[in-house]
């Protein structure tokens, strides 16, 4: 059951959010498209968290415009996975089916599968580990049939096995043709996923690549240092 | 029950007057609450999720209202079910459906103010991660009443404290008739006007011991649904 | 599923709502304290039921409150100790007739100490003592029967009570136990019918002091609201109940109610002016 409509591209013009004086990301010109993965990448407190939730329609710029597919609201077609999902109090399978748009015990089955948690299904999901969580706050999104799929640093605190089997899902999700616009601030993580490359500092938009320019050639000062592993303020 | 006996005796006897007068005490306020919370529980975690203009007007009067004094809640439902009433057709009055009535009125607020403080908490939680799920404001009602549910326990818990333990609106409402809508509440009372205190006193360390039990029964079924849910 | 809970709610909800079964045997009887603390109907009640099937609920008011009622529809019999209200509300039209039941007494109350020194007076010397030495006296306050009988004594003895209050007056506006454990807890003298008195199970240092005077006489009837003003009263079920009070049966019963052997009231049925 595909929506009709497409969220398709989401388009940032002088997009910025203030909280007071303090400017949280500002000027934001920015347009994702179909395609291989996004990597929103940069040190912490650059602004990613906060240009995923412009992108997700959790809050509204406070000057400049986002539009989803030429539309000035965003649709169905959109899905989060946050640092720090939360489980809903029922089981893993519960947790899915409640993302469904129409009840669908083999569709939920399915989605399981695809995280490697059927064996959990029936398990509290408030009950499974660090990585079993994340893996299931991915298959909830999934079951949003999503066009685009953000991901908001989604194994900061996962060992490197948790870790790698959440990279192979979203590998294989964005096989599957769905775009993934993904933030991380671990450089191998972003080596091994990307395809393009969004190098945020201080909520500016510093550089923006595909990923083998990025790592080999970063064209501004910045992305240089941060490569570097020099602290980059 | 047989005059001259005491508390003790009545428990340990097995007297029957006074099982049926717990059994009725039990039956009123725990369909008072289940009626009570079928509006507030909704009702709460509504107010709690929505913004409108007079809303903080609406959140201090239910506040306010968690304090209704019994008396004045048995009189308004007296009027209402008296023959003489809008309601009198019905002819309840003078039976456990008005006392469960009025004893639902009185703990309404209570359970729709702690829902709404409850599901205010929890919903600042969730909020991200509902809306990005495009969760219909219906449906977040319900989900955040469900996953609120056992800290909903202790809410449910105050109002039936409340229910179980007051006089004034069963006593009215009820009219306190031996066998039909005497409660321990009213049972207490009328030992007391009887002069028998010791008795009364008897009655009254009954129903502590009553509110006890079924605080622990609850405590025990949070505790074990916690564990399982997690 | 969510559908099936709503289904049950609602179902909850209209079983509270859904009008009593009318056919269940049973009335409503507006009485007085008095007679429901001093033990009475939990002696001849299940004798009337075992012999009829009729389950009678008692509502225990003062009499001025169980008149009400009764005025407002929500009993089917009115069972009280006051003759002057009772005729008023038989001239409103709201009682069928009034039929007198049986009779006990008041007895003036007070502690055993007696430090007015009233003990064996006749009732007129007791109260103007009382006033003239302010004592404390507790009233009940409460428009009952014996409320209403203490106001006509302190009048047909010859004081205006009203004016005559003090301090020293204290109406409480609750029943007869809890006057009397008032009146026991402050040192109080006090009206009480007979009957409560003798039921009363936390006299402590109180005791009677007059007695047996003719003004202290208390006498009860019974009638049955009007079905032409409430048309749900229960009238033939209401009217066999007055009946059977009035019998011969109903009268032995409540000549048979005792305590320690003392008989609490004395049926007068046929009594004249009653």
């Amino acid at each position: 059951m595909r929506a009709p409509i497409s969220d398709l591209p989401v388009a940032f013009e002088q997009a910025s959010l203030r909280a007071g004086a303090v400017n949280i990301v500002s000027d934001l010109d920015l347009t994702l498209g179909a395609g291989s993965p996004t990597i929103l990448f940069g040190p912490n407190g650059s602004g990613k968290t906060t240009l995923l939730r412009l992108a997700m329609g959790l809050v509204a710029p406070t000057s400049g415009r986002i539009s989803w597919g030429g539309r000035a609201e965003p649709g169905e077609r959109l899905a989060m996975v946050f640092q720090r999902p939360v489980m809903l109090r029922r089981t893993a399978a519960a947790n899915v089916a409640y993302a469904l748009r129409a009840h669908d015990d083999r569709r939920v089955a399915e989605l399981l599968d695809r995280v490697g948690l059927a064996h959990v299904a029936g398990r509290p999901a408030r009950k499974l580990s660090g990585g079993e969580q994340q893996r299931l706050a991915l298959a909830r999104a999934l079951a949003r049939d999503p066009e685009i799929l953000f991901l908001d640093e989604p194994t900061a605190s996962l060992d490197p096995a948790a870790t790698k089997a959440v990279e192979d899902i979203v590998r294989a999700v964005a096989a599957s043709g769905v775009k993934i616009v993904m933030a991380t601030h671990d450089i191998g993580q972003a080596r091994r996923l990307a395809g393009d490359v969004v190098f945020l500092a201080r909520g500016r938009l510093v550089e923006r690549a595909a990923a083998a320019t990025f790592f080999t050639a970063p064209a501004t000062p910045e992305a240089a240092a941060f490569l570097l592993g020099d602290l980059v303020i | 029950m047989p005059d001259g006996t005491s508390a003790l005796q009545l428990v340990f006897g097995g007297d029957p007057a006074l099982y049926a007068i717990v059994a009725l005490s039990l039956y009123v306020s725990v369909c008072a609450v289940i009626l009570a919370a079928l509006v507030a529980l909704p009702f709460g975690a509504s107010l709690a999720l929505t913004r409108f203009p007079g809303r903080a007007f609406v959140v201090v009067v239910l506040n306010a209202f968690m304090g209704l004094p019994p008396v004045v809640v048995g009189l308004s439902v007296y009027l209402l079910l008296s023959r003489s009433g809008p309601l009198g057709f019905l002819g309840v009055l003078f039976t456990p459906r008005a006392m469960i009535i009025a004893q639902a009125l009185l703990v309404m607020p209570i359970i729709a103010a702690l829902t709404c403080q409850t599901v205010e908490d929890l919903w600042l939680e969730y909020r991200d991660e509902l809306t990005a799920l495009r969760v219909t404001p219906a449906r977040r009602v319900a989900t955040l009443l469900w996953d609120a549910r056992f800290s909903l326990v202790t809410t449910l818990l105050a109002g039936f404290g409340r229910a179980a333990a007051e006089v004034g609106t069963v006593m009215i409402v009820g009219g306190n008739i031996d066998g039909f809508t005497r409660t321990m509440t009213t049972a207490i009372a009328l030992e007391t006007s009887k002069g028998d205190l010791p008795l009364a006193m008897g009655l009254g360390l009954v129903l502590i011991a009553l509110i006890i039990v079924v605080n622990a029964l609850a405590w025990g079924a949070r505790r074990i649904g916690e564990i399982r849910a997690g | 599923m969510i559908s099936r809970r709503v289904l049950l709610g609602l179902a909850f909800v209209a079983a509270i709502a859904t009008p009593a079964l009318a056919q269940d045997k049973s009335i409503v009887v507006a009485s007085t304290t008095s007679t429901q603390d001093s033990g009475l109907f939990s002696h001849i009640l299940p004798i009337f039921k075992a012999k009829t099937g009729i389950d009678v609920k008692v509502i225990a008011q003062g009499t001025g409150q169980a008149l009400d009622t009764a005025r407002r529809g929500d009993a089917d019999v009115v069972f009280v100790h006051a003759k002057a209200q009772e005729e008023k509300f038989l001239a409103e039209g709201f009682g069928v007739k009034r039929f007198p039941v049986m009779f006990n007494d008041f007895v003036l109350i007070g502690p055993a100490s007696d430090p007015v020194g009233i003990k064996g007076l006749d009732i007129e010397t007791a109260l103007k003592a009382i006033v003239a030495t302010q004592a404390v006296f507790i009233s009940r306050g409460d428009r009952s029967g014996t409320h209403a009988a203490e106001l006509a004594l302190w009048k047909d003895c010859g004081i205006d009570i009203e004016q005559a209050k003090g301090p020293w007056y204290k109406s409480i506006g609750q029943g007869m136990g809890a006057a009397l454990n008032t009146a026991g807890a402050a040192n109080a003298y006090v009206l009480s019918d007979r009957g409560t008195w003798l039921s009363f199970k936390n006299k402590g240092d109180l005791a009677i002091l007059v007695e047996g005077d003719k003004r202290l006489f208390n006498q009860y009837g019974v009638m049955l609201v009007n079905p032409a003003k409430h048309p749900h009263v229960k009238a033939d079920l209401g009217q066999q109940f007055i009946n059977w009070l009035v019998s011969p049966e109903g009268q032995k019963a409540i000549a048979d109610y005792k305590i320690d052997g003392k008989q609490l009231f004395f049926p007068n049925a046929g009594a004249p002016g009653a």
